[in-house]
C-alpha cells in the first residue's frame, strides 16, 4: 500500500523534473528578447486600439514610439497632452504639443435641403453605394447617409440623425481617431482644430461643381462666389474648383465670412448669439433675399 | 413616372426561393407524416403537435421581442417547423407541460442563444427533443400502441417501440427470429408499430421526402447515403449475426430514421454547405445510429447520431471547400 | 445531350420579349453626347474642337493609351461642347456634344448592302483596321478587341470561339443580329480567324434560339473551318471562361486569361463590327440595343447610333411606362442600374431593360440559413457567403485566400439566395479593395 503511494509520488516528481527541464530549453530556444519600455509605454497609452496614430494597435504604436528619433508624426490623438509629454519624458524626447482635434461633417444637404431624386436600393454600405454610381442625390459629392462613418466609429462619438439623414458628431466623445475620415468613401468627414472654447467656422460643404449646378442640386451647397474669400482680413479662405476651404490654422474665428456666405454653407459653432446689431443685419439681410 | 427609380447593384432579379417559401414548403412536406399520426394515435397527435408549434411560436416571439429587443420575426415559418419537428419526435400522448419544457429548451437555448435563425450549431428540434428524453425518461419512452384515430390523448396504451423489444431480447440473450410480437415489414412500412408520433410512416415520410425534391428544398444527397449507410451497416452485422441483429429493412424502417433523414439531418443550418460534404455528414450518422442501436445503451440513436454529426459541421465546411473553376489546372501545370 | 458547363450555374426566366421583332433603325437626334470613355481602360483624347463641323465616321477622340479605343463620330454636325455628362457608369464623365445636323457620311465609307467575303488583307492589316476602327467587344465588357487579336508573344491561339449565347434574360440584341445579319457575322468570323491564324472557329449559341442555330448551320455549310455549337440554357454560359468550358472542356487556369488555354472569344457583335470595318472601312458608330420589360408597350430591337440619348429609344418603344421603377443597361443580371434615362447610348450598351415598380425594389434581407445554394450555383466554385462575411468584417485577406478575385460578378448566388442576402455588393467591394491591396504590394 505504502510503496504504491511512493511509486505514484516517485514516478510524478520525475515526470515533472522532466517537463520543466524540456519547457527551460524549448523557453530558452524561442526567447524573445523585447525591450521593456515598450511595454512601459503601451500602459501609458489608452488602450483603445483604434488606429487613430496610424498603426494596427497600441502596442505597435509604443513599438514605434520606442524606436523612433523623436516624438515627430507620432501622436495618439486620443489621449490629452499630459499623456504625450508624460510619454516623451519617459523616453527622453522633446514633447511636441499637438492641437487637440476634432471631426467634422462637411455636409448639410439634410433631406430638406438636397431633396433624393432616385432611391437607393443595394447594401447598406457607403462604400458599395460610392462605388455604383454618384448617389441618390443631384450633388455626387454629398454625404450617402448609410452610415459607414458611425459603424467606424469606436468610441460611440457619432450617431445617424433620422431626420436629416446624415451623421452627428458628439463632440465631446470625439476623440479624432480619424476612423470615420477613413471609413468616408467621400472624404466628407475632416479633423479640424477645436479651437477656442471649442468654436470653430467651416464650410459645410464639398461639392466641387459650378455654382449653378451645386445649388440646383443643394440649396445649401457652396456655389464657389468668393464672397468669403474677399471679406477675411485673415486670408484664411481659399476659393479652388468651386469651393471654399477655411484654414484653420489660419482663422481667426471672426465670423465675418459667415454672414456673407449667400447659401448658408458657412457654418459656425459654438459661438454666442450674435449682438443685437448684428442680429438685425442678418434679419435685414434674410428679408432683403425673401423680397427679392 | 409616378415613382422614384430605384439603383441598386446587379442582379436585379431575384430567383423562386424565399425563406419563408422554403420553411413553410417543409411543413407542406409534413403533412403526409402528420396525417399518418393521426390515423394511428388519433387525438393525441393533433394535441401534442398544436402545443408545440404553438409554444414554440410563442417562445420565438417572446425572445424575439423582451429579450433580443428586435422586430419579432415569427413570419419566417422557422419557429413552426422546430415545432413540428418537435412534436413528431415525441410519443402522442407526452403531457402539455412536458412539450412546452421541450420547446422552451429548443428555441431558447437551441436557437436563440446562438442568436437566432441560422446561427444555430444543433437542430433546434433535436435538442429539445434529446433534452426531454434525458429529463423525463418515463414520460419520453411510453410509447402508445397505434390505437387508430378514435384513440384519445391520455387513455392511449402503451407499450415497447420494435427497437426496444429487439434491444430486450438482445440484451436478454434470445434470439431476434423468435420474438414473435414484431410488426411485418409491411406493417412498418406503413408505420403500424408504436414510436414517436412522427416517426412512424416511412410511407408518409417519403412522400415528404419526393414533395421536398420536386420543390428542390433539398437534394437528395443526406437521405439517400444515411438510409444506404445504415441499410449497408447494420446489413453487414446481420449477415455476420443474424441472431443478435435485426435485418437491414427493420432497421431503416423502424424509429427515426426516415424522419431523421429526410427531416433532420437535411436541415440548412446544421448540416454541411456542400455536397460532398453532406455525404460525409450523412454517412456518420448512419454510423453512428446503427452503432448506438446495436452497442449503445439506448435502443434509438439517430437523434444523438444526428447532434454528434452537427457539431462537426463547421469542420467539415472547412474540409470541403469547392475547388475554385481554374484552381486545379494551375496546380496541375 | 447538349453541351453546357459544368459547375454551377443558374436557370432565371427568359423572359426574350422582343424575339421576334426585327431591328429597326433608330432615328437620328437633334443633340447627341459621345462620351469619351466607351471602354475599360483610359478614355479617349479628344481630337475635335468647339465648334469644329464634323462627318458621320469623323474621328472624334483618339486612343490614349495601350488598353483603350479610338471613338468616331456617329453623326454630321457641329461640335457643341465638350463637357461632362452622366453616362452609364452611373459617374459624371467627359463626353463631346454634337449638334446634329443631316446625315452626311465619310467618302470612305461602304454603306451599301452588297456581301463583300473576299478579304485580301494580311493578319497584321485586320487587326490594324480593327484598332483604327474603335471595336471593343460588344457583349457588353467593352475591352478594345484588338489587344485580344494581338496575341502576346510566347502564347499561340488554335480556336477562335464567337459568343452567340446571350445567356442574360430579356436580350435579344445579338440573337436578331444573328437572324438578320448572319452572313456577314460569318464573314467577320473568317476574318477574326485570319487575324488570328487559326483554322478552326466555334460559335456558341443557347439552345432557346433555335432559328438562329439552323440559320447559321445553313449559312456555315459555305464556309471552312466554322462550326456551330448549340448550348444547354444556362446562365452563366456566356462568360469567358464557362464557355470555353462548354463548348471545348478546357479549363482556364485562376487567374489566367483565356489566350493560356488557345483561345480567344468574341462576341457575335463583335464579329459584325470586324466585318463592317474591314470591308466596308465603317467605324464602330452604331449598335444593336434591346429595348425591353414586361410594362413596355413595344419591345423592340434598335440599330442605334452610338450618342443617342436612351431615352429616345424607349420613347420609340410607347414611351415610359407609367409605373417604371428600375431602369437598367443591359441584362438584368450583370446590367447596371440607371439613375434616369437621361444617358447617351454608348459601346457597352445591349439594352435598356425597364422593370415595374414590383419588380424594381429588392426584397427584405433575411438571415443567412446555410443552405449552400449559393456554392452551388457559383459557376466559379466560390463560398459567396463566406466571402460575404469576410468583406463585412472587412477580413481582406481571408478574402484573398478564399480567391475573392476568381469571381467574374455574374450574380448567380445573389439570385438565388433565398434570404436575399447582398452577396455580390459585398464581394464587389472586397474584390476592389483585395485588388488594390495586390495592386501596391506589387509595386
Amino acid at each position: 500500500m505504502n510503496m504504491t503511494i511512493i511509486y505514484t509520488i516517485l514516478s510524478l516528481s520525475i515526470l515533472g523534473g522532466i517537463s520543466a527541464v524540456i519547457l527551460y530549453f524549448v523557453a530558452q530556444q524561442f526567447k524573445v528578447v523585447e525591450d521593456p519600455r515598450i511595454g512601459e509605454v503601451e500602459s501609458m497609452l489608452p488602450g483603445a486600439n483604434c488606429g487613430g496614430c496610424g498603426f494596427p494597435g497600441c502596442r505597435n504604436m509604443a513599438e514605434q514610439l520606442v524606436k523612433a528619433e523623436s516624438m515627430e508624426g507620432l501622436n495618439c490623438p486620443v489621449s490629452d497632452a499630459s499623456v504625450m509629454a508624460g510619454i516623451a519624458t519617459y523616453l527622453g524626447f522633446e514633447a511636441t504639443i499637438q492641437e487637440p482635434k476634432v471631426a467634422v461633417v462637411r455636409c448639410n444637404g439634410t433631406c430638406e435641403h438636397r431633396p433624393k431624386i432616385n432611391t437607393y436600393d443595394g447594401a447598406n454600405s457607403c462604400v458599395i453605394d460610392a462605388a455604383l454610381y454618384s448617389g441618390d442625390t443631384g450633388c455626387s459629392f454629398g454625404c450617402l447617409g448609410e452610415g459607414d462613418c458611425v459603424a467606424a466609429c469606436k468610441f460611440g462619438a457619432m450617431y445617424m440623425d433620422p431626420l436629416t439623414g446624415l451623421p452627428v458628431i458628439i463632440e465631446d466623445k470625439c476623440v479624432a481617431c480619424g476612423a470615420c475620415v477613413k471609413a468616408c468613401p467621400k472624404h466628407i468627414i475632416e479633423l479640424r482644430n477645436k479651437g477656442k472654447n471649442s468654436r470653430r467656422i467651416y464650410v459645410s460643404c464639398i461639392n466641387k461643381d459650378k455654382g449653378a449646378v451645386a445649388k440646383k442640386a443643394c440649396a445649401v451647397a457652396c456655389i464657389g462666389c468668393g464672397k468669403c474669400v474677399k471679406v477675411c482680413p485673415f486670408e484664411a479662405i481659399t476659393l479652388a474648383n468651386n469651393l471654399a476651404y477655411i484654414d484653420y490654422n489660419k482663422c481667426k474665428l471672426c465670423r465675418k465670412c459667415v454672414v456673407e456666405c449667400p447659401t448658408n454653407s458657412i457654418h459656425e459653432i459654438n459661438f454666442p448669439p450674435r449682438k443685437a446689431a448684428e442680429a438685425v443685419m442678418e434679419n435685414h439681410n434674410e428679408n432683403t433675399i425673401q423680397t427679392n | 413616372m409616378n415613382q422614384q427609380i430605384h439603383v441598386s447593384p446587379s442582379p436585379h432579379i431575384n430567383g423562386e426561393f424565399s425563406v419563408p417559401k422554403i420553411m413553410y414548403g417543409v411543413v407542406l412536406a409534413l403533412l403526409p407524416a402528420f396525417a399518418a399520426s393521426v390515423y394511428y394515435f388519433g387525438m393525441g397527435a393533433i394535441i401534442v403537435t398544436a402545443v408545440s408549434v404553438l409554444s414554440c411560436v410563442a417562445f420565438e416571439y417572446l425572445i424575439h421581442r423582451f429579450i433580443l429587443k428586435i422586430q419579432p420575426r415569427i413570419t419566417d415559418g422557422s419557429a413552426v417547423l422546430t415545432g413540428l419537428l418537435l412534436a413528431f419526435n415525441v410519443p402522442s400522448n407526452l403531457p402539455i407541460l412536458v412539450i412546452v419544457i421541450g420547446a422552451l429548451v429548443a428555441i431558447g437555448i437551441g436557437k436563440m442563444s446562438f442568436g437566432g435563425l441560422g446561427q444555430n450549431p444543433f437542430n433546434p428540434a433535436l435538442v429539445g427533443r434529446v433534452f426531454l428524453l434525458i429529463s423525463f425518461p418515463v414520460q419520453m419512452t411510453s410509447w402508445p400502441t397505434p390505437g387508430g384515430f378514435s384513440t384519445g390523448y391520455a387513455d392511449a396504451v402503451t407499450g415497447a417501440t420494435p427497437l426496444a423489444l429487439v434491444k430486450e431480447a438482445v440484451k436478454n440473450g434470445e434470439s431476434i427470429s423468435t420474438l414473435a410480437n414484431i410488426p411485418s415489414h409491411m406493417q412498418l412500412f406503413f408505420g403500424h408499430m408504436g414510436g414517436s408520433m412522427g416517426e412512424v410512416s416511412a410511407l408518409a415520410l417519403l412522400l415528404g421526402f419526393a414533395f421536398l425534391l420536386y420543390r428542390k428544398i433539398i437534394t437528395w444527397h443526406i437521405p439517400v447515403f444515411l438510409i444506404g449507410t445504415v441499410f449497408a451497416f447494420s446489413g453487414i452485422l446481420h449477415l455476420a449475426s443474424p441472431e443478435k441483429f435485426a435485418d437491414p429493412v427493420f432497421h431503416i424502417l423502424t424509429g427515426g430514421i426516415m424522419l431523421g433523414a429526410v427531416f433532420m439531418a437535411t436541415d440548412y443550418v446544421t448540416s454541411p454547405m456542400t455536397h460532398f460534404g453532406m455525404i460525409i455528414f450523412a454517412i456518420g450518422i448512419g454510423l453512428l445510429t446503427v452503432i448506438i442501436r446495436n452497442f449503445g445503451a439506448y435502443p434509438e440513436g439517430i437523434s444523438f447520431a444526428i447532434l454528434i454529426m452537427n457539431a462537426l459541421v463547421p469542420l467539415l465546411n472547412r474540409w470541403t471547400k469547392p475547388t475554385t473553376f481554374g484552381e486545379e489546372v494551375k496546380n496541375g501545370n | 445531350m447538349l453541351k453546357t458547363f459544368k459547375r454551377g450555374g443558374v436557370h432565371p426566366a427568359e423572359n426574350k420579349l422582343s424575339a421576334s421583332s426585327p431591328i429597326i433603325t433608330a432615328e437620328l437626334p437633334k443633340v447627341a453626347a459621345v462620351p469619351l470613355g466607351q471602354h475599360i481602360g483610359a478614355p479617349a483624347s479628344p481630337v475635335v474642337n468647339k465648334g469644329d463641323v464634323v462627318k458621320v465616321g469623323q474621328l472624334l477622340a483618339q486612343s490614349s493609351g495601350f488598353v483603350s479605343a479610338n471613338i468616331h463620330s456617329p453623326f454630321s454636325g457641329t461640335i457643341a461642347k465638350i463637357e461632362d455628362t452622366i453616362d452609364i457608369t452611373g459617374f459624371s464623365r467627359p463626353a463631346i456634344f454634337i449638334n446634329v445636323e443631316g446625315d452626311d457620311w465619310l467618302e470612305t465609307i461602304d454603306r451599301t448592302d452588297i456581301l463583300l467575303a473576299e478579304c485580301n488583307l494580311s493578319a497584321t492589316e485586320i487587326t490594324s483596321k480593327v484598332k483604327e476602327a474603335g471595336i471593343v467587344g460588344l457583349g457588353g465588357a467593352t475591352f478594345p478587341s484588338h489587344i485580344k487579336l494581338s496575341v502576346p508573344p510566347g502564347k499561340m491561339a488554335n480556336v477562335l470561339l464567337i459568343n452567340g449565347v446571350e445567356c442574360e434574360p430579356y436580350l435579344t440584341s445579338d440573337h436578331r443580329l444573328m437572324l438578320e445579319k448572319g452572313d456577314e457575322v460569318i464573314v467577320g468570323t473568317q476574318l477574326l480567324m485570319k487575324a488570328l491564324s487559326v483554322s478552326k472557329a466555334f460559335i456558341g449559341i443557347e439552345n432557346n434560339k433555335p432559328d438562329a442555330i439552323q440559320h447559321l448551320k445553313a449559312l456555315t455549310k459555305n464556309y471552312i473551318g466554322i462550326e456551330i455549337v448549340p448550348l444547354k440554357v444556362k446562365y452563366p454560359q456566356g462568360g469567358e471562361k464557362q464557355l470555353i468550358k462548354a463548348v471545348l472542356n478546357r479549363e482556364v487556369p485562376s487567374g489566367a486569361l483565356p489566350i493560356d488555354v488557345g483561345v480567344v472569344v468574341h462576341n457575335v457583335g463583335t464579329a459584325f463590327a470586324v466585318y463592317e470595318a474591314v470591308q466596308k472601312n465603317k467605324p464602330l458608330i452604331e449598335r444593336i440595343v434591346t429595348v425591353t420589360g414586361k410594362s413596355v408597350k413595344t419591345p423592340s430591337n434598335f440599330k442605334v447610333r452610338i450618342g443617342t440619348p436612351a431615352t429616345q429609344l424607349v420613347e420609340a418603344c410607347g414611351g415610359v411606362p407609367e409605373d417604371t421603377g428600375k431602369i437598367v443597361s443591359g441584362g438584368p443580371m450583370m446590367g447596371k442600374a440607371l439613375k434616369s434615362l437621361d444617358i447617351p447610348v454608348s459601346k457597352g450598351v445591349s439594352g435598356i431593360l425597364l422593370f415595374n415598380g414590383k419588380e424594381a425594389k429588392r426584397p427584405i434581407m433575411e438571415p443567412c440559413i446555410r443552405c449552400g445554394k449559393c456554392i452551388s450555383v457559383c459557376p466559379m466554385g466560390l463560398e459567396p457567403y463566406l466571402l460575404m462575411t469576410f468583406s463585412e468584417k472587412q477580413m481582406w485577406e481571408s478574402s484573398e485566400m478564399s480567391h475573392t478575385m476568381d469571381c467574374m460578378e455574374c450574380g448567380s448566388c445573389m439570385y438565388t439566395c433565398p434570404a436575399n442576402r447582398p452577396l455580390l455588393d459585398y464581394i464587389r467591394l472586397s474584390k476592389s479593395t483585395v485588388g488594390q491591396i495586390i495592386r501596391t504590394r506589387k509595386q
